[in-house]
């Protein structure tokens, strides 16, 4: 469990990133942060690894502050996943996965054998093993990053728009896997990201964000949906935009999902809606 | 060409010992600017005197430079320290900035996720930021290792021996077959240092090249060295 208690950033040029933050992020969930740029998502993704010290308040781990741990030796214990890769360019891709073992002294046959299975589990060919990252497209340099951060087989998994810099089919592919991967490995994944459909995908726990680090609302796809907690988040989830406000027109015999704009959306299973009216449990 | 072959035996002596004057410099430099680049790089107040120095001490001409050295160090006059110090001071002239800014076009992405995956400051110089920074330090050293063996030869005139004795034996004896092969000879020792670098730094750097062993066979041109 992760939790931040009264968190404030004040950068040294002034600007308030974050002002008087608190949450608690359960274990073994995915918690996504979402917000737009200035909204200090990263900055308190970063705060986890301290890559970035709260001016205020704590940030604790599983009951400890986690000031009093040393940085590097924490960041060792935590996988990070980053947009464009962040991999070593002079590093071969089973090298850039055993990066962090080799840091911790793992022998190098040992972590070079657990990187290539690595790259299985990201579902990489083990062909790619000895390419650098600029041989790589942009998608599989992302699965080569996921893969070092996993490669400590860390509890927590940071994860700053990993995604961001993909075309969206690619995109797709990798949260689909994603979604996978967290299903067999159960990490406490904290997932920065402005795009609201990766943040439904994605989180467990969805946290909204306004400008430093004020949160709108915290709670699950459904709760922001169905309850948003104000017109901000309506409109961040874009329920006011009309594309989730959806209602059934009759067309023909067929009842079809219309949204607020009147385009189609889906068609209603009547096979589906027959047993539900039925028997509510068996069509869930 | 006759004077050539009657003398192969002192054109490789003096080759040898210009060979033995050019190493240490060029080496040494290396691992002189290598901490003060970084110094230079790190703070803003130690940017300013560093750069400036190396500017200031680059600006020395060489001759003078030659003969106030032993007078400063204590050294004979005619000893090959003389060359070899004050050579090596031109190079670090030189590569503290080219090391400075080395390290500065290391991409900040790399650096930042090389600090969030654990690495410390120090490993994460020598692994990361130092390697990178290589391609930029190869084109310094290359500058460094030319000019070097290029200035070498000016020791002659304070009586260090090198390929630059031809020159001036040449001249007083009037030898012209003599100044022209310690002129070519120094130009293909430098060529010589220069292919040198390029090839270790291939072998150093197998990231940088275009034809990297592992690239599946594609239609892409050779790197030209």
């Amino acid at each position: 469990m992760i939790e931040f208690r009264s968190v404030s950033k004040r950068f040294p040029d002034g600007t308030l990133a974050v002002e008087d933050f608190s949450l608690v992020l359960p274990s073994h969930q995915t918690t996504v942060l979402v917000g737009s740029s200035g909204s200090g998502k990263t900055t308190l993704l970063r705060m986890i690894n301290r890559m970035v010290d709260p001016s205020s308040g704590s940030v604790e781990i599983d009951g400890e502050d986690i000031a009093t741990l040393p940085p590097v030796k924490l960041r060792r214990g935590i996988g990070y996943v980053m947009q464009n890769s962040g991999l070593l360019p002079h590093r071969t891709v089973v090298d850039n996965v055993a990066t962090v073992p080799l840091l911790r002294g793992t022998p190098k046959s040992q972590a070079r054998q657990d990187a290539l299975t690595l790259l299985d589990t990201v579902g990489l060919d083990r062909s790619l093993a000895d390419r650098y990252p600029s041989q790589l497209s942009g998608g599989q340099q992302q699965r080569v990053g996921v893969a070092r951060g996993l490669a400590v087989n860390p509890n927590i998994l940071l994860m700053d728009e990993p995604f961001g810099a993909v075309d969206p089919i690619v995109r797709a592919e990798l949260q689909q896997e994603l979604v996978r991967l967290q299903k067999e490995l159960d990490k406490t994944v904290v997932f920065v990201t402005h795009d609201i459909e990766e943040a439904f995908l994605l989180g467990d726990q969805i946290v909204i964000l306004r400008e430093g680090g004020r949160i709108a609302q915290v709670g699950s796809p459904a709760d922001l949906l169905a309850h948003p907690a104000d017109d901000f988040v309506a409109s961040f989830v874009g329920a006011d935009r009309g594309r989730r406000a959806l209602h059934v027109e009759r067309h023909g015999d067929e009842d079809v999902v219309v949204d607020s704009d009147g385009r189609l959306a889906g068609v209603l299973d009547s096979a589906r809606r027959a047993g539900m009216a039925a028997d509510p449990e068996a069509a869930r | 060409m006759t004077w050539v072959l009657a003398n192969l035996g002192l054109i490789w002596a003096r080759t040898l010992d210009h060979v033995v004057l050019s190493l240490p410099p060029i080496v040494l430099c290396f691992v002189i600017a290598v901490p003060l680049g970084w110094l230079a790089r790190r703070y803003a107040v130690s940017r300013g005197i560093i750069l400036t120095g190396a500017g200031l001490l680059y600006a020395i001409p060489s001759l003078p430079l030659f003969f106030v050295l032993p007078a400063v160090i204590g050294t004979g006059l005619r000893s090959p320290l003389n060359v070899i110090i004050a050579l090596t001071l031109y190079g670090v002239a030189l590569m503290v900035r080219v090391v400075s800014d080395g390290l500065e076009s290391v991409d900040g992405d790399v650096r930042q996720s090389a600090t969030a995956v654990g690495y410390s400051g120090w490993s994460r110089f020598w692994q990361v930021e130092l390697p990178l920074s290589g391609p930029v330090l190869l084109a310094g050293m290359r500058v460094v290792a030319v000019s070097t063996v290029s200035l070498v030869t000016v020791g002659a005139v304070i009586g260090v021996q090198s390929l630059g004795s031809l020159f001036t034996d040449g001249f007083q004896r009037g030898i012209q077959a003599e100044i022209l092969a310690g002129l070519v000879a120094t130009v293909v020792l430098a060529l010589a240092f220069d292919g040198a670098l390029v090839l270790l730094g291939r072998l150093l750097m197998p990231w940088t090249r275009r034809d990297a062993p592992t690239r599946v066979a594609a239609p892409i041109e050779v790197s030209a060295a």
